[in-house]
């Protein structure tokens, strides 16, 4: 990659767009592949159906940026290579996406605080500098308006309904809080792209995402997570074992196989 | 009997602005907003649909199976009520 450097970081910007892309990417395809593992598993035909379907709009989703990436980087590299051939380290998402399901509760609240952050900074970043970025955006933004909604509506009914799915929902909000903060960090390289509009400023979308989050928490009957430590190092590649576990079976054929199409 | 925690819902799909609605299938959900979501899910991914309308299924009066004869037989005689013993100008083309 060559391009000017930049004299917050000194690297070059092109070096903080392809990071940049793949981190958004790799949030998408991992949540992705977490809800294509319920698919035949859900607790109904039509849940399987619908988490069927918000898996698949992640992965179109991912699919755009890690071709997006690609174009940047111009090293040939394409988007199957990036997905299925870099090792977990190399991964740049945020630790709630490689959570496991768990159980249908866990599975919702991971989404819903996902999808209430990703909604409004798609929304945000429909209007970057950045053309294709934009376009990405624009299309994601109503993908993920649908999937607030889906994992809105389930998180009050879960929360506000038996004994039984108010506890399950209460135990996957405290395990996963602590997963949220990650939501909002952005290093060096995303701040420079932040400055030069290409980015979106992640912490400016914080009070609509507590707004979201805590009109659907006090439906649902939950109490808000207190102020604890928030879990991080998904953006450095520092990742808890189970993206590993995730890796090693979506990643198999493809490297078993190089280059086999199915 | 007590209300069931998944009840059925009838589903009637719009294909494309000025037909009618019309009934696709079912789906099981725990209320309206759900219900529709889930035939959203289940009877509209190939982009197929303009707008869906939900009905609980206890809310269909069905006519009886059983009633059938007296309900459906007497029109199997008047053959006179279908519109094939007009002649349709060749002008009008197809009706």
């Amino acid at each position: 990659m060559t391009g000017a450097a930049n004299p917050a970081t000194g690297m070059p910007e092109r070096t903080h767009l392809f990071t940049y892309a793949i981190a958004l990417a790799d949030d998408a395809l991992v949540l992705g592949h977490r809800l294509s593992e319920w698919s035949g598993r859900a607790p109904m035909l039509e849940e399987d159906i619908a988490l069927s379907n918000l898996a698949l709009d992640l992965i179109g989703q991912a699919r755009l940026l890690y071709d997006y990436a690609a174009e940047v980087e111009g090293q040939g590299r394409n988007e199957d290579q990036l997905a299925y051939l870099r090792d977990a380290h190399e991964f740049r998402n945020i630790l709630l996406v490689e959570q496991p399901n768990g159980d249908f509760a866990a599975t919702m609240i991971r989404h819903l605080l996902y999808a209430a952050f990703m909604h409004p900074y798609f929304e945000a970043l429909a209007r970057s500098t950045d053309p294709h970025l934009a376009g990405i955006a624009g299309k994601a933004v109503k993908e993920m308006a649908y999937h607030l909604r889906h994992a809105s509506e389930w998180t009050i009914r879960l929360g506000d309904g038996t004994a039984e799915s108010h506890r399950r929902a209460a135990e996957a909000l405290d395990e996963l809080w602590a997963y949220s903060g990650e939501l909002f960090e952005m290093d060096g390289g995303e701040a420079a792209l932040v400055a030069g509009g290409v980015a979106v400023d992640r912490e400016r979308i914080r009070p609509v995402w507590q707004s979201t989050v805590m009109r659907v928490l006090d439906q649902a009957t939950l109490d808000r997570p207190g102020d604890r430590y928030m879990q991080t190092g998904g953006r450095a590649g520092r990742h808890t074992e189970q993206l590993g576990k995730m890796l090693a079976e979506m990643q198999v054929l493809a490297r078993a196989h190089p280059g086999v199409t199915w | 009997m007590p209300e069931p925690m998944m009840p059925l819902w009838e589903v009637f799909i719009r294909n494309r602005s000025g037909l009618p609605h019309k009934h696709c299938g079912s789906v099981h959900a725990p209320d309206a907003t759900m219900a529709l979501q889930a035939a959203r899910d289940v009877y509209t991914r190939r982009g197929e649909s303009v707008s869906i309308w939900i009905v609980p299924s206890t809310a269909i009066i069905a006519s009886d199976p059983a009633e059938k004869e007296e309900m459906f037989g007497p029109t199997g005689s008047k053959i006179y009520r279908h519109p094939t013993f007009y002649k349709i100008p060749d002008d009008v083309g197809h009706m």
